[in-house]
């Protein structure tokens, strides 16, 4: 046995390693587009499905300029008596944190994705993207929502606020977030953009919540690292109630 | 990276008009949305791709809670905040009020509406994975074989499929005997919500009994049971966002202690929310009381067929029938 494995080691040290194509990398610091972080994500996904001639040219017609889509489409389907009423356009302005962004959106879009890589506010994390982490949460009209399962469009008309936009525009910092600071909220930090905008949109409706209101109202947010009594006793603190 | 639905063409109508030719024009290839929190879990899956998406939540007549006369009305709309929140539901019929805070989690009520949360799919964990079961137009079921995790499914009225209405506020709306308005081509038709929610006997692709081309416009609360005693209790692996292993709603009108009618109602243990009449049947012109409690809860699921792991549903229900008696003592 011993004989054995004395041959098996002389032979793998005789083994020569292939040259490691690791060797002739060569680093560069992280642009947009060596990180993914593109304007425009990749569009294969929402393209690809249109086969009918209608849905190619509103492809084509979507994807290019900010033409009049409309005319065009109706010149498209004339003699057909279509519905009057139109698919959504895709330019469209958003509210955010304050500023009115335009951005291009198709309709499938979340608005997770949109505020994370159209408009940079990568603040917003994506955790599960099925409405169970609570990790994008953000607020519409000041109610806290998932964002990673709300259209983009459906959020048109509502005032979104992520978690950049609650301190102060000199930057201190919302007493929500001092407050988990100074409770030692965050662990690892991933779900805590979402424990903040779900505890500021608590303290918008209930300035002086009981620790049973607040405990009810974060309870849409997980935190993997268990600190759930460091953020409830941050909004209790953000409160005024500490 | 995460997942992208596949495309669509979003309609946002700002009519019901409107939707309705939508949903005229494009038929079967129209989905309709409110919340969309359901729906948006299936296109990002890719099991559903419907090329039209029609987008209800902004319409205004299919939002607000008000009183009608003789019953209070809801939008399908609502969302399930507003629900919680609405004061006249509160004074009159605080069973949904307590139905509704009980669904998933506060973020999801603040955009989840009504309508959504009771025509939503079966959460049957085999049928959502995309498994070609009957549901989904195959020939099995997976979730009732020998090894299959089916503690959730269902006791009672399984044809095929053993999938489970997962709603919280459907078992309150039945108790309550609510009129679900079905709004399809510009008429409105009612139809009980007993009604409304179908078993796999009828159809084993559908949940309720909306169709291509129906949108459930309104809730209609016969104040027949306005400030009626009610109980709601839910129980769930998980307090927030679970869905319900069982949960029980009841109404019922007392005098003196003698109940003189009433509607109980549970979910999660098949395919529609079950009215538990023979819990009815017992508790009438009778007194609330200990004696009443352990009849309640020895007929409350009798008749159940439990699958390999769902056998607590029948204790269960039988203790959430007992509570709900002993709630009116």
């Amino acid at each position: 046995m011993t004989e054995n494995r004395q041959d098996e080691a002389l032979e793998f040290e005789a083994f020569e390693f292939p040259p490691d194509p690791a060797d002739d990398f060569e680093w560069v610091p992280a642009t947009p587009e060596v990180a993914g972080n593109l304007a425009e994500p990749p569009e294969a996904d929402w393209r690809t499905a249109g086969t009918s001639r209608r849905a190619f040219l509103r492809g084509v017609v979507c994807s290019g300029v900010a033409v009049s889509a409309s005319a065009y489409m109706f010149t498209v389907q004339s003699g057909e008596a279509r519905a009057a009423v139109r698919g959504v356009e895709r330019l469209i302005s958003l509210n955010v944190n304050g500023k009115t962004r335009r951005v291009d959106v198709p309709p499938s879009e979340t608005l997770a994705q949109t505020i994370r890589y159209r408009l940079g506010l990568t603040g917003t994390k994506i955790g599960c993207n099925r409405a169970e982490c609570g990790a994008c949460t953000v607020l519409a009209d000041d109610t806290p929502i998932y964002s990673c399962s709300t259209l983009t469009h459906q959020a048109r008309g509502s005032k979104i606020t992520t978690v950049e936009g609650v301190a102060a525009p000199d930057g201190t910092l919302h007493p929500v977030q001092q407050a988990f600071i100074d409770e030692l909220g965050p662990q690892c930090g991933f779900c805590t953009p979402g424990q903040v905008m779900a505890a500021v949109g608590l303290l918008k409706k209930n300035p002086k919540p009981t620790v049973d209101e607040a405990r009810r109202a974060m309870s849409g947010n997980l935190c993997r690292c268990g600190a759930y009594p460091h953020y409830l006793a941050g909004v209790m603190r953000a409160a005024g109630r500490a | 990276m995460t997942d992208y639905m596949h495309a669509f063409d979003l309609y946002a109508p700002a009519s019901l008009e409107d939707a309705a030719k939508l949903l005229g024009e494009h038929g079967k290839d129209a989905w309709i949305v409110a919340g969309g929190k359901d729906s948006f879990d299936w296109f990002k899956d890719r099991h559903k791709q419907p090329k039209a998406v029609v987008d209800i939540s902004g319409l205004k007549e299919l939002r607000g809670i008000s009183d009608a006369g003789d019953h209070i009305s809801i939008g399908a709309a609502t969302t399930l905040t507003e629900i919680e929140e609405s004061k006249l539901l509160r004074d009159n019929f605080p069973v949904l009020v307590q139905a509704a805070a009980k669904v998933a989690s506060p973020q999801i009520r603040n955009s989840g509406t009504i309508g959504g949360n009771v025509s939503q799919d079966t959460r049957c964990t085999y049928y959502r994975d995309g498994f070609p079961c009957y549901r989904a137009g195959g020939n099995t079921c997976y979730a009732n074989t020998p090894t299959a995790m089916n503690r959730e499914h269902a006791l009672f009225d399984a044809s095929r499929c053993v999938a489970v209405t997962p709603s919280d506020t459907a078992p309150a709306l039945v108790a309550l005997d609510a009129r679900m308005a079905i709004s399809r081509d510009g008429k409105v038709r009612t139809v009980p919500a007993e009604k409304f929610f179908i078993g796999p006997d009828v159809d084993i692709t559908r949940m309720t009994v909306l169709e291509a081309g129906d949108i459930l416009t309104e809730i209609r609360l016969p104040k027949a049971w306005a400030g009626a005693k009610f109980y709601f209790e839910k129980v769930a692996d998980r307090e927030t966002w679970d869905f319900a292993l069982v949960n029980i709603a009841m109404a019922a009108k007392t005098d003196g202690g003698m109940v003189k009618d009433v509607r109980v109602a549970c979910g999660g243990v098949q395919c529609t929310p079950r009215r538990l009449t023979e819990v009815e049947d017992l508790m009438k012109g009778e007194k609330a009381g200990p004696e009443l409690e352990k009849l309640a809860q020895r007929v409350a699921a009798r008749g159940a067929k439990a699958l390999n792991y769902n056998h607590f549903k029948i204790p269960l229900m039988g203790n959430l029938a007992a509570r709900a008696v002993r709630s009116l003592a």
